[in-house]
């Protein structure tokens, strides 16, 4: 097989993710009734942009065949720290930032430790600590309310000269300078290989417990990332389980949307990221249709539910049906 | 003597042991706060709130030890109380016989539907029951929203959910034959043998001539009954039902299921531990909330005992594979 084909078969969930999105958006604009100017991608990008890290914070668990349930209230319990940490004067922000990041990548780790050493599942010691930091959101933020730097978070949530929404910026840079130093590093195909299987990557010599330290902890820090960006839009800090619990929710979504699998070893963040804008641009287009709101969960719930389930077709090219059972 | 302790320490899983031990000393504990802590009078009132996440996990179990789970109990529970209420507004006097049985029968549906996607397109259940969630929560808020349908409880709900016979909770009632069902079918059915051979390895239970595909179809269509039958008696002690209202069921029901013993991954686990499990939760909650522990604490709370208990047996093998 040619390098060419290889490398479209390997990223054929993202390029088909990609497809999707484009579609999608195109669609959106030849229906809106004011077309695509600067003011409609910002919208659409910042609401995009907060699911799409939190989507890749998802990605690094799933890819070594784990999973993070805590994602979204790390998430939640960031946006209450920043309330209350990123505000003053631009030293005092910049300190805010570094604490805020710090913490996501704390709740990470505590996560990764957890798992490694105390040998428990993933999915069910996320769980758990995913509500003792909800509790400590609640702690910090009892009721809605705070503040954060106001030009800072102008300057995020608005467009850079040329009319580019600065949250793609921002997303660009995440991508840039935790995403692909992270996927190139030995580290990072380790986890590769930690999700296509652990026990012949333990007996390749891999560390795996060190793999799923790291890999939990960058999740904890993404989950921040997109934490304090949330923070500039909404200009508070909110301790809600719903949200928390959405976030979850729809980052894993959005990784089966990116064509990663939930088995592990397969995927990319990049991905993940397209299967978040998809997720998001489903609640805008039943908006620009002048659907009902009434219908709107329902139609939502129906897409998703048909998206996840095209992975079926799969099942006609498998000539042993002893291919089912992993 | 000591051949009785040994056949003991045999048969009785240690998860059973250290979570009963809590459950006795979250009691020793309450009482010293307050003596009302060993009343009977509260310990059957706990025991009647139990079942309701009692029957709500029993569905959960199901699903784990296939080695499955199951996202969508907040909206299926939702949707049997809705769907029981409404039966009664929309059928007249039949509709109010038949409540309980529809709201059972609707949460089977779901639960058959997600059986379907899990078991014939092999979509991953954690992904697909998610997506069964929203499409659910879909359907109640169209049903709620256009035609104001009737939400309040039937008296036989109400009567389920908070009447007693002899001082005996008529839930608790409900709960226990759930459970003899449940002990039944997983120790002496075949049915329960398949469904253990299923979750230690579905590959071999399927070389073994299990029909897999089925079994797994009729343990979500279970799973499904449940959860509607825990909204039915959740919408009978609440007098109506209102959205949201599994939303609390969810966490909780996988947290019995894993402290009572069972097996994240599928193939081990008895209902005894469950129940365990399901009590220990839910005194868990009342003790705090006795105690007025504001919220956030009841979490870090919650969130701490459930990882130090697993990490005291819980634990996975050293290496796995």
């Amino acid at each position: 097989m040619s390098t060419f084909r290889y490398r479209l078969m390997e990223h054929r969930g993202t390029l088909l993710a990609a497809a999707v999105f484009l579609a999608l958006l195109i669609f959106y604009i030849a229906n809106s009734h004011s077309g695509l100017n600067a003011a409609v991608a910002t919208t659409i990008a910042n609401k995009g942009v907060l699911l799409a890290i939190v989507a890749m914070a998802q990605t690094l668990p799933i890819l070594t065949a784990g999973l993070d349930l805590s994602v979204g209230m790390v998430f939640v319990l960031a946006n209450c720290l920043a309330s209350a940490l990123v505000v003053g004067s631009p030293l005092q922000t910049a300190f805010g930032i570094v604490v805020v990041l710090l913490a996501g990548l704390l709740c990470g780790l505590v996560n990764g430790l957890i798992i490694v050493f105390g040998r428990l599942q993933p999915i069910i010691t996320t769980l758990a600590t995913g509500a003792v930091y909800f509790g400590l959101a609640l702690w910090l933020r009892p009721v809605p309310g705070g503040d954060v730097n106001g030009d800072l978070a102008d300057a995020l949530t608005g467009q850079l000269p040329g009319g580019i929404p600065a949250m793609l910026a921002v997303l660009l840079a995440v991508v840039f300078l935790i995403w692909v130093p992270y996927r190139n590093s030995v580290l990072g195909r380790a986890a590769y290989a930690v999700g296509s299987s652990e026990p012949a990557s333990y007996m390749s010599g891999i560390p795996i417990g060190r793999v799923k330290i790291v890999v939990y902890s960058l999740s904890g820090l993404l989950a921040a990332i997109a934490g304090l960006l949330l923070t500039f839009v909404t200009y508070s800090g909110e301790a809600s389980a719903s949200i928390g619990g959405t976030y979850t929710l729809n980052s894993i979504a959005s990784v089966v949307i990116g064509g990663t699998s939930l088995m592990g070893g397969f995927g990319s963040a990049i991905g993940s990221i397209f299967g978040a804008f998809v997720l998001r641009s489903i609640e805008d287009l039943l908006f620009v249709m002048d659907l009902d709101p009434l219908w709107q969960p329902l139609f939502q719930g129906v897409i998703l539910l048909i998206a996840v389930s095209l992975g079926a077709f799969r099942l006609l090219r498998m000539s042993n049906r002893l291919d089912l059972f992993h | 003597m000591s051949a009785f302790v040994m056949q003991l320490r045999r048969n009785v899983d240690p998860a059973v042991l250290i979570a009963s031990g809590c459950i006795v000393l979250l009691l020793i504990g309450g009482s010293l706060y307050s003596p009302n802590f060993l009343s009977p009078d509260y310990l059957l009132q706990q025991l009647r709130v139990a079942s309701f996440l009692g029957v709500i996990a029993t569905g959960s179990m199901i699903i784990i030890l296939l080695g499955n789970i199951d996202l969508s109990i907040p909206w299926v529970v939702t949707l049997g109380g809705m769907m029981a209420t409404a039966a009664a507004g929309w059928w007249g006097d039949w509709g109010v016989a038949l409540a309980i049985p529809f709201g059972v029968a609707c949460g089977a549906l779901v639960g058959l539907i997600s059986g379907f996607g899990v078991a014939f397109l092999r979509v991953p259940s954690m992904i697909f029951t998610l997506g069964m969630n929203a499409v659910v929560q879909g359907l109640v808020v169209v049903h709620t929203g256009g035609f104001a349908p009737q939400d309040r409880a039937t008296e036989a709900m109400h009567v389920l959910a908070t009447g007693s016979v002899l001082g005996i909770p008529n839930a608790l009632l409900l709960w226990l034959a759930v459970a003899a069902a449940m002990i039944f079918m997983l120790n002496r059915t075949t049915l329960g043998r398949k469904i253990y051979a299923l979750g230690n390895r579905e590959r071999a239970a399927y070389l073994s001539g299990v029909n897999t595909r089925m079994v797994i179809l009729a343990c979500f269509a279970i799973a499904g009954a449940c959860s509607g039958l825990g909204g039915v008696l959740l919408a009978g002690y609440a007098t109506k039902a209102y959205q949201a209202m599994g939303e609390l069921y969810l966490l909780p029901a996988i947290a019995a299921v894993v402290l009572g013993g069972t097996r994240i991954l599928g193939g081990k686990g008895g209902y005894i531990g469950t129940m365990v499990g399901v009590i220990l939760i839910t005194l868990l909650q009342s003790i705090l909330s006795v105690m007025q522990m504001p919220e956030m604490g009841r979490q870090i709370i919650y969130g701490t005992v459930i990882i130090t208990m697993l990490l005291t047996y819980g634990r996975g093998a050293k290496t796995e594979g």
